[in-house]
């Protein structure tokens, strides 16, 4: 037994209300600079849907993840490592910018600039890829809230297996479609394809917790990992032309903070903390014959932290003990394991993904309600979710390789605890059949409505630090991300000899070093000739316009008046607009 | 043999290998994060997938055919009794056949990078330098092939380009060999200096990270955060008991 920690995610589905918050936040984190624009680490499907990149789930076209070969052993689904050589002149499977979308603006300028005419000026959207005007025509969330759905929804590749496979449709009209949320990470799985996919191996796995991370230094963009991720969330930034992908936002994980998604999210759906598991195991777990076998085969790899052998094993690995604690009492291992309602998506990619999910329970619940029954009386439930089999043979599609056994178990479970919770709610007498008719007890119920519908802050997220002794160090890694183009974007580091991106990148340290230097030394708000200043508005008492508030204006023209009175070259990027452009 | 021959043959190949280790590792330092293929592929994939391969796999043999022409001394394929006419059709065919389907092969890349939008907005002026020297190499070397297929002792570079590329490696370069050498020839071997003179400053550096160690090492890549092995020194505390 080999022990290693993983840092992995619970979303709760139920609680997913589709704003987008989270891939909004992640993108400003970030993909918020060119190259990535058609990137989002963080998204949020509604399903049934094509999700993003288009039709990502369906492997027979994208080659993505595992497959068990006749000798049942493991096999990029893409081809072996000689082919993946073969072929890395023109990748054959690599998904097109129209998978995705093209990434667009507007032409807002035209709104002010357009001359008189009887026709209201029009932003037109422009390509950020070309510049030119184009026909929005897909995007990353284009049949968001079942948009458009009676002509996209077909095309679900769980749809389509499902009609294959039962003979049963599922339904797009208004009174008998269902629908949820999907929010999407990097699965930062156990067996991550794209890790062996890459051929220059810049891509890794981290040894401490398990965040599957692109070396930016070494990635030579040969793109085989985007083909090798069955989930699309490795991209291609076409800028820099190296892949990137969700970093499960480890600066912050790094000193205990939870990522930016779940910091963010508005229904508190997310959870993180450990899992301890055997690395010795992932391969034998990932190959077992039957698809369906593959969650169970997952879950035994999770190793319980109350072990007293699991925590002996682990010292001897160099787990540190403030670790073990936080795997103790980590809201994603009860979630998974204990309790046995978060169940990984799409395990017959055979990646151990540990990204998991509660399916919802709110499809069953919604059409009780529609029509007419008690949406919290638990036999209804129970009977419900035996005979809605449309959305348990989907939720089955997505989360257990299409048995729909344990997710009948997870939803018996959910249902179970709502029915109850109602009743203590209520004052009512508690009904201990209705927890032992899913294998629980009335206290471990009531543990786990705690944990999914209070959802304290400090119970959804229990992430250890990585420790003192090493913390100087994690400074001074830095980013290698933070270069010009790379998402520490705001330096202003400019080009290197080779057109944009090149150079070494500065470490984040070292930025903040100046950045704090800046705010210490400087007299006035900001020096506008430094290029690396940044503004201090603490320093600004709100009256009139302190030098340095406002870059130097493009063309060295001072006005009287104005901020700039040597009228020096400004240093700053061309093309971004500031006021004094504006006025 | 006059100065320039002393100069061209003799001084500029030391120059141009100086050029290209120094660049190399000096890019290599300086700039680990622009070493990269920039792939295009995202943009557009029906032209490149099959002028890529094209390109790439026939450059490949292009270049087995120059270690072969070039360091197998006359002599030994004589001695194996493989006669110069032999000789001459076999190169005829690998080195034309595979100099042509590399011409080809940047010829569709280069229509491509022109004609798809994206693809020409991420051209750089560096990327254009290089594109000409290029192809002016493989015009060049391609006529040699030619050249050499018509006969003549001029044209017969396993004579001449050959004893001076191998005299390189000694340090003693035999500047008369390559000054007697057809004009053809020597413009190729001109443009091949200038060609490995900018290599290590254009995006060609991808080649000398060719991932062939894919092939030897496990599938999944575990890195410690530290570099080192994951050592993790108990917090400072209460010992565990």
């Amino acid at each position: 037994m080999r022990v290693m920690a993983q840092m992995g995610m619970v979303m709760n589905l139920d609680k997913c209300i589709g704003c987008h918050t989270c891939s909004v936040t992640c993108k400003q984190a970030w993909t918020n600079r060119s190259g990535v624009e058609y990137v989002w680490f963080n998204n949020v499907e509604t399903r049934p849907g094509q999700g993003y990149p288009r039709r990502y789930q369906d492997q027979e076209t994208w080659k993505g993840g595992w497959v068990r070969n006749r000798r049942g052993r493991l096999q990029l689904k893409a081809g072996g490592r000689l082919h993946k050589l073969l072929t890395i002149f023109a990748n054959p499977v690599l998904p097109n910018i129209r998978d995705y979308y093209e990434p667009w603006t507007y032409d807002y300028e035209n709104l002010t600039d357009a001359p008189l005419g009887d026709d209201f000026p029009v932003a037109q959207p422009k390509s950020l890829i070309s510049g030119k005007s184009l026909a929005v025509e897909w995007s990353a969330n284009w049949d968001d809230d079942l948009g458009g759905a009676p002509e996209h929804g077909p095309h679900d590749p769980i749809v389509e297996r499902i009609r294959a496979e039962s003979e049963e449709k599922v339904k797009f009209d208004y009174e008998r479609a269902f629908m949820f949320y999907l929010p999407r990470i990097c699965e930062h799985c156990l067996n991550p394809s794209c890790v062996a996919s890459c051929p220059s191996g810049a891509m890794y796995k981290r040894a401490e917790d398990g965040i599957v991370l692109v070396d930016q230094d070494q990635c030579r963009g040969w793109r085989m990992c985007v083909t090798g991720c069955p989930y699309k969330k490795v991209y291609f930034n076409h800028r820099t032309g190296k892949a990137e992908k969700c970093t499960f936002c480890y600066p912050r994980v790094e000193v205990g903070l939870p990522t930016v998604c779940s910091e963010t999210c508005v229904g508190r759906l997310r959870y993180i903390g450990l899992f301890l598991y055997d690395v010795d195991k992932v391969t034998a777990a990932a190959s077992v014959a039957d698809e369906c076998d593959l969650y169970a085969a997952q879950l035994d790899l999770l190793l319980d932290p109350n072990d007293p052998k699991v925590i002996a094993a682990a010292r001897q690995e160099g787990i540190a003990e403030d670790w073990l604690e936080h795997a103790r009492r980590s809201p994603v291992y009860r979630l998974a394991k204990t309790y046995r309602v978060a169940l990984p998506l799409h395990p017959e990619f055979r990646t151990m993904p540990m990204v998991w999910y509660i399916p919802p329970l709110s499809p069953v619940v919604d059409r009780l309600v529609e029509t007419g029954h008690d949406g919290e009386s638990a036999p209804n439930l129970f009977g419900a979710i035996d005979a809605l089999r449309i959305p348990v043979e989907y939720l089955a599609e997505l989360f257990t390789a299409g048995d729909p056994g344990p997710v009948t178990e997870v939803l018996r479970k959910l249902a179970a605890m709502r029915s109850f919770m109602r009743d203590v709610t209520l004052g009512r007498e508690i009904d201990e059949s209705v927890p032992a008719a899913v294998g629980m007890d009335a206290e471990q119920i009531t543990e786990m409505y705690r944990l999914l519908a209070l959802a304290k802050y400090d119970e959804r997220y229990v992430i250890p630090t990585a420790y003192e002794g090493e913390a100087h160090q994690l400074e001074e890694i830095g980013c290698s991300l933070d270069v010009d183009g790379g998402p520490g974007m705001g330096l202003e580091t400019g080009s290197g000899p080779f057109g944009e991106a090149s150079g070494r990148p500065v470490p984040v340290s070292v930025e903040t070093f100046h950045a704090l230097r800046v705010r210490q030394t400087s007299e006035g708000i900001a020096d506008p000739q430094t290029p690396r200043a940044r503004i201090n508005l603490l320093n600004w008492d709100g009256k009139g316009r302190p030098p340095g508030l406002f870059p130097p204006p493009r063309e060295a023209s001072p006005e009287p008046g104005d901020i700039t009175e040597g009228g020096a070259e400004p240093d700053r990027r061309a093309g971004a607009p500031t006021l004094e452009d504006r006025r | 043999m006059s100065t320039w021959d002393v100069l061209l043959w003799g001084v500029l190949p030391y120059v141009t290998v100086a050029v290209l280790v120094l660049g190399t590792v000096w890019r290599y330092r300086y700039d680990k994060f622009g070493w990269t293929t920039r792939s295009s592929e995202l943009h557009e994939s029906r032209l490149l997938r099959i002028g890529s391969p094209l390109f790439h796999f026939g450059l490949l043999v292009v270049i087995i055919g120059h270690v072969i022409g070039l360091i197998i001394p006359k002599s030994w394929t004589d001695a194996a009794g493989l006669s110069q006419e032999a000789y001459h059709v076999q190169a005829l065919l690998l080195g034309g056949i595979a100099g042509f389907c590399t011409l080809v092969g940047i010829g569709i890349l280069i229509w491509r990078r022109r004609t798809t939008g994206p693809v020409f907005m991420a051209t750089t002026r560096n990327d254009k330098l290089m594109y000409v020297v290029l192809v002016a190499a493989i015009v060049v070397g391609l006529a040699t092939t030619l050249l050499g297929a018509a006969g003549g002792e001029e044209h017969n570079y396993r004579l001449s380009v050959a004893p001076w590329f191998r005299s390189l490696f000694v340090l003693q370069p035999d500047v008369a060999s390559m000054s007697a050498a057809g004009p053809a020839f020597q413009l190729h071997a001109l443009i091949g200096m200038l060609l490995f003179a900018i290599w290590p400053f254009t995006r060609l550096v991808h080649a000398f990270t060719a991932p062939v160690g894919y092939l030897f090492r496990p599938y999944i890549v575990y890195r410690s955060r530290q570099g080192g092995p994951a050592v993790r020194p108990a917090r400072r505390g209460w010992e565990p008991i």
